[in-house]
């Protein structure tokens, strides 16, 4: 497995805040990670830094076989490269049918000439079934997005990465609000994304990140405090004493 | 293709239709077939609320489709109605020089013409020099092109400039406001060489069609109006029905996720703001020489919060509802500040509608934006779902 993400050394502050310090992590290219750690510990920063949102202080984030840097790419330059991201709260367009989300998302062309004068790729609809079949929306392709349940939402979002065919997928939370057999699907589409991608789950909850069953990243207060297995992680002292309170 | 763009626009039609029948109706009234049903000076009127319209359907793409609080695309409307103002007055005062000159035992020489012409159009701000300004105004088809390009290029110049510097929301349209109000107080200077406060006039005046009455020439620009209006109606529901549309409109509702989705939301936005700039300069050009005098008040910072209100009282977001409150509230303002609207006497005070119009306006405009944020539009939706339910 060779190493599609690699941060290294990143240090970046808010109002003299430091929100990461001296962070290193390194991501392969089919690959599951959960990347947990409590409040404050800078695990969505990593994120806005990796996609572009938050540019670092000082240190490297080296991107794909070619590894180029990340830090001089604009957001939509970092999404064409192949990292899709999926927010915390659930953002879909509401006031768009959840075909029109999923089409918007597909890999084709992005610039506005291309969209106005350029016939819609023939396999387009084909394509969109294929994502949402994967996360069973199918039936709702002509509903209004806003009008989906809270797990629905969820999905379509993860279903709109998908769509992007990134070679990196950040997940924030995805399992938020869930009920239980929504977060069983949760972590099917997930395990089953990973098998030809990579994928960064952000997760507060352990019952979750357990059944993804995969490499874990601890983080607390900017950095990374462990990592390996959850079992390994978990019977870590710090992890324990950053967990349970000192 | 364009099978499916109507299926899928079903508005497009009943408005093309609307406006057809509309106009064929104004024309059997009007005064050029012999008719006094529609006066001359209410078929400009009326020519001049389709410019209106244009210029409104324009402002709901930038705002109600983007997101864009454009409050400034008046400016570019007024700067089409220079652009084609300059080239009338030109050609009219040279007209009227040329056949001033004529009885002079000696020819005049194109100097001499120049002059007078010159005297004619600047003496009123003490000159009679051409600026650089106007040194295109004697081609009809360089200043037919200014209509279009400058808007164009003072909007792509503007918007290069915010959005790439990420300006959005309020600040953005304070700086729009500031950009109208800027180029206002420019022609404002007689120094600028478009006159000053006296603006440009005569404009009703088509030279080389003297010989036509006012009532025909008012006929052709409710035409030309009405065609440009429908033309503009189906240029826009077409770029907005596809997936650019959609893209449009997710930059509207939420601008950092279509940014993460990997599309380059400035370059959107420039070019919905360019191009609606260049579509305003088109409703300009044909306004003013139906209103016969442009002047800077035209482009005063209000003329496009006014723009922002017809479109919020039509119901953003959709096309039709622009022009509703484009016409609505154009017609309704001109009733009441014509004077026809009877007062309103209550024994102790004379409500003169002239001067509470605003401020009718103005609490009209708080009413819809707190009951009814769909606009007069989003009655369509209201009879749409009950009709749904009771089938």
């Amino acid at each position: 497995m060779s190493t599609l993400l690699e941060v290294s050394d990143v240090s970046v502050s808010f109002d003299g805040f430091k929100a990461i310090n001296n962070l290193s992590i390194q991501i392969g290219d089919t690959e599951l990670r959960a990347i947990i750690g409590p409040n404050g510990a800078g695990k969505t920063t990593f994120m806005d830094i990796v996609t572009g949102k938050t540019k670092p202080d000082e240190g490297y984030v080296i991107w794909g076989e070619k590894s180029s840097s990340l830090l001089d790419m604009s957001e939509s330059q970092i999404a064409q490269a192949g990292i899709g991201r999926k927010f915390q709260k659930p953002t879909v367009f509401e006031e768009q049918t959840v075909r029109e989300n999923i089409t918007i998302a597909l890999k084709n062309p992005r610039r506005p000439l291309d969209l106005l004068f350029s016939r819609e790729a023939p396999n387009t609809e084909n394509r969109v079934r294929a994502v949402s079949d994967d996360i069973g929306l199918t039936d709702a392709l002509d509903q209004l997005s806003g009008a989906l349940s809270h797990g629905q939402k969820q999905w379509l979002e993860i279903g709109m990465l998908l769509a992007q065919d990134p070679h990196l997928l950040l997940v924030d939370e995805p399992a938020a609000g869930m009920s239980e057999t929504e977060r069983e699907q949760t972590t099917d589409i997930l395990v089953r994304a990973a098998k030809t991608r990579a994928v960064v789950v952000v997760e507060h909850d352990m019952e979750f990140v357990r059944r993804l069953n995969c490499r874990v990243t601890v983080l607390n207060q900017g950095s990374v405090l462990a990592e390996g297995s959850l079992d390994h992680v978990t019977k870590n002292q710090d992890v324990i004493d950053v967990y349970l309170g000192r | 293709m364009q099978h499916t763009f109507m299926a899928k626009n079903p508005s497009v039609l009943w408005f093309l239709l609307g406006l057809s029948l509309f106009t064929v109706f104004v024309t059997i009234f009007s005064e050029a077939v012999g008719s006094t049903g529609v006066s001359t000076s209410f078929l400009k009127t009326l020519g001049k609320t389709l410019c209106l319209c244009l210029v409104a359907i324009a402002m709901d793409v930038v705002w109600g489709y983007c997101g864009i609080l454009s409050l400034g695309h008046f400016a570019f409307f007024g700067i089409g109605g220079y652009a084609i103002g300059m080239w009338l007055m030109y050609e009219r005062t040279k007209n009227i020089v040329v056949g001033s000159l004529e009885n002079n035992i000696l020819p005049p020489t194109p100097e001499e013409v120049e002059a007078a012409i010159g005297t004619q159009i600047f003496g009123v701000v003490g000159s009679s020099e051409f600026p650089l300004i106007w040194a295109a105004s004697h081609s009809l088809t360089l200043q037919l092109l200014a209509v279009v390009i400058v808007p164009g290029m003072l909007a792509l110049a503007f918007g290069w400039l915010a959005f790439r510097s990420r300006v959005t929301g309020v600040y953005l349209s304070i700086l729009t406001q500031a950009m109208t109000l800027a180029l206002s107080l420019y022609l404002f200077q007689n120094d600028t060489g478009l006159r000053g406060n006296n603006g440009l006039s005569g404009l009703q005046n088509i030279p080389g069609l003297e010989a036509v009455s006012q009532a025909t020439l008012s006929l052709w620009f409710f035409w030309a109006s009405a065609l440009a209006l429908g033309a503009g109606y189906v240029f826009f529901a077409w770029m907005l029905s596809g997936k650019f549309g959609s893209v449009i409109r997710a930059i509207r509702d939420n601008e950092a996720r279509i940014r993460f989705l990997g599309y380059n939301v400035e370059n959107y936005k420039l070019l919905i703001f360019t191009v609606t700039a260049m579509i305003a300069g088109i409703a300009g050009a044909l306004y003013y020489p139906q209103a016969g005098i442009i002047n800077p008040a035209e482009i005063a910072p209000i003329a496009s919060i006014y723009l922002a209100v017809w479109v919020a009282i039509g119901g953003r977001g959709r096309l039709y509802g622009a022009v509703i409150g484009a016409v609505f509230v154009s017609l309704m303002s001109s009733w009441f500040t014509g004077g026809s609207a009877p007062d309103i006497n209550l024994g102790f005070y004379l409500v003169k509608w002239t001067d509470w119009w605003l401020v009718l306006l103005g609490l009209t405009f708080v009413g819809v934006t707190f009951f009814f944020p769909k606009g007069v539009g989003g009655l369509f939706d209201l009879i749409s779902n009950y009709r749904e339910k009771h089938q």
